[in-house]
């Protein structure tokens, strides 16, 4: 069922938490709210689930106003943090316990429990304690807890953060395969811009109370509306500057940018993004409209590409990011001066002023 | 081999500090305490017969005090838990200003002496005491009602003392429960009262255990206050022993007696102990 918030505000003596915002989860999408800690994120979630209720707005979901109702009507299936397994249950009484909340018959819910274990992959674990389970065991048990007694809405707070890289990974593209399969209208919160962009229909991104920006994964690593958005999402290279007439931005300390887009109001004050990854550094650079010499400062070995942190003459330091090839030795080293260049493709203009 | 001798084992000699360091306590307690304990139990064996215990065990009145002990233990561990429980609950959720309340008036007993309390106890309660007069004052009763030397005034003084020793263990184990299990029990479809019942009270019971444990061990041997306000009238095991002693000057038999509360209260000890022990392992 889809989730609607309209002008959710929520403070906390001084503080707002929440600053208005509005919100719309399609049906069977997964939107994930993007932010750092103190963005209201985590308040934003407490009022889904019903833990703490809005000062004025409203949440809906489907046709039902769900804003002042208690967790227990909402029916929400929500996977903590820490999971939040009963550790005096075994795993089969705690998949079940959604179920007996809802008076189920018991024949029917040693079915659905059964069913729930088969789907994340724990069949043969639901005598078992949470305590005797891995940590992306644990986590498959609160899914299978949360998604059993099917959800209007489920909702996952950061539930990645406790496991390793590796499973990370893993647990991720399970979660979104599921997700997927069961067709779950998901709410999705993590500060993690990375699994963001990997699970995600859509992204909002918080800061401070409000939404940014709301869009498609590839639209907020593009095209970011805001600096703040531009910043937290992806590594990036901003660059102050005043906008010209005639597709060109001046930018201190660097000089004139190109720029292919055009219509904004000259003399208008602009943050210009330029990705690491779209920088050109050596010989490629050549030919390209905007062009810097820039000496390499530092530069990280990543696998299957190379960081760079370099500094212009002007003063200004860039991140540069290359793709490697195993055969291939490091085309640049450190202390070596080389032509830099990016294309005006490449430059996202954020105006400010123009939000 | 040479060498391993002549280098300390770091782990070995921190021990041997802190058993060194120990000792004096240790000394003390050996000297004072399990030596005459030793001495009283096996008076009750001397001349290598085992009538004092017969004497316990076939007499009506002993039985009789001790299996009133039991049940006054029991009552009052019982009235302690309801008591407690909320109030436990209550200090838990009402963050920090509810903890210092909480725990001042519960330790505040524990500044002033079990005797001094029980007095104050007999003022309270007395055929002309406070709550007496307060009644008759405002018209609500015509004649004094009796709460004073019995089983009502007994279990009023010791409830009042054992509080404290219910609600501690109780508090400890609620707040060591997660407080996102609550919020998971709410979001899963449980209303408040289901919630209690199949989360926040099963995870609780080590404290429960542990709690009426201390309780019901301690009220059993208890004696100042059931001596002061039962008047006589209402007798336990300890008042007994202590009759013994004071009034009949029979050693053995006080030693047989205290042999066979000491032998009770280490046997609800075990099986208490082994009941929590298979809970706090559960719970963890």
């Amino acid at each position: 069922m889809d989730l609607t918030l309209r002008g959710v505000v929520r403070r906390f003596g001084a503080v707002t938490a929440l600053a208005g915002v509005d919100l719309n989860v399609a049906e069977g999408e997964l939107l994930t709210i993007l932010g750092p800690s103190g963005s209201g994120k985590t308040t934003l979630l407490k009022i889904v689930a019903g833990f703490e209720f809005p000062d004025e707005g409203s949440v809906r979901l489907g046709a039902t106003d769900v804003t002042m109702s208690p967790p227990r009507s909402r029916d929400v299936g929500m996977v903590f943090q820490n999971y939040a397994l009963f550790p005096h249950l075994t795993v089969a009484q705690n998949v079940s316990f959604p179920l007996e909340m809802r008076h189920v018959p018991k024949a029917e819910r040693q079915r659905r429990v059964a069913e729930a274990l088969a789907l994340v992959e724990l069949a043969e674990y639901g005598e078992r304690l949470p305590r005797q389970l891995s940590g992306g065991q644990q986590q498959r048990v609160a899914l299978a807890r949360a998604i059993v007694f099917n959800p209007r809405l489920l909702l996952l707070d950061e539930p990645f953060g406790a496991l390793d890289r590796k499973l990370r990974e893993v647990m991720q593209l399970e979660v979104r395969r599921l997700q997927r399969r069961l067709k779950l209208t998901t709410l999705f919160i993590t500060h993690d811009q990375e699994e963001a962009l990997i699970l995600s229909d859509r992204i909002a991104v918080m800061n401070a109370g409000r939404i940014e920006q709301i869009g498609l994964p590839g639209d907020v690593y593009a095209r970011p509306t805001t600096r703040f958005v531009a910043d937290f999402v992806g590594e990036s290279n901003l660059l102050e500057g005043t906008l010209l007439d005639a597709g060109a931005a001046e930018v201190p300390r660097f000089g004139r940018v190109a720029l292919a887009a055009d219509g904004a109001q000259p003399g208008t004050r602009a943050t210009l993004l330029v990705r690491p990854e779209a920088l050109r550094v050596g010989a490629d650079a050549a030919g390209l409209a905007n062009r810097a010499t820039g000496r390499i400062v530092e530069t990280v070995f990543l696998g299957l590409s190379v960081k760079l942190r370099m500094a212009l003459e002007g003063g200004l330091e860039l991140l540069a990011r290359l793709p490697l090839r195993p055969s291939e030795p490091l085309p640049v080293a450190e202390g070596e001066e080389v032509p830099i260049g990016f294309s005006p493709e490449d430059v996202h203009v954020i105006a400010h002023g123009a939000r | 081999m040479a060498h391993a001798s002549a280098r300390r084992d770091p782990a070995r000699a921190r021990e041997r500090t802190l058993l060194a360091l120990a000792a004096p306590a240790l000394i003390v307690l050996a000297v004072l305490f399990v030596w005459p304990l030793i001495r009283l139990l096996s008076m009750s064996v001397e001349g290598g017969t085992l009538a004092q215990f017969e004497k316990a065990a076939l007499d009506e009145l002993y039985v009789a005090v001790l299996w009133d002990s039991l049940e006054i233990a029991l009552i009052v561990t019982v009235i302690c838990l309801v008591l407690a429980y909320p109030v436990a609950m209550w200090i838990v959720q009402a963050g920090r200003l509810g903890f210092i309340l909480g725990m001042f008036f519960l330790l505040l007993p524990f500044w002033t002496s079990v005797l001094v309390r029980t007095y104050a106890w007999m003022v309270l309660l007395g055929r002309n005491g406070i709550i007496n007069r307060m009644l008759r004052d405002w018209g609500w009763i015509e004649f004094p009602l009796p709460l004073l030397h019995n089983l009502l005034g007994v279990l009023i003084g010791i409830v009042h003392v054992m509080l404290p020793y219910m609600v501690i263990p109780i508090y400890a184990a609620l707040l060591r429960i997660d407080p996102d299990l609550k919020r998971a029990a709410e979001g899963l479809g449980a209303p408040a009262w289901r919630t209690f019942l199949r989360v926040t009270l099963p995870l609780s019971l080590p404290g429960v255990f542990a709690g009426s444990a201390l309780v019901f061990v301690i009220t059993l041997g208890f004696f100042i206050t059931p001596a002061l306000l039962g008047g006589g009238r209402v007798v336990m095991i300890a008042t007994l022993i202590e009759q013994q002693v004071r009034e009949f000057l029979d050693w053995n038999f006080a030693a047989a007696l205290a042999t066979v509360l000491l032998v009770v209260t280490l046997a609800i000890y075990a099986l208490l102990g082994r009941l929590t022990g298979g809970q706090g392992h559960a719970a963890r």
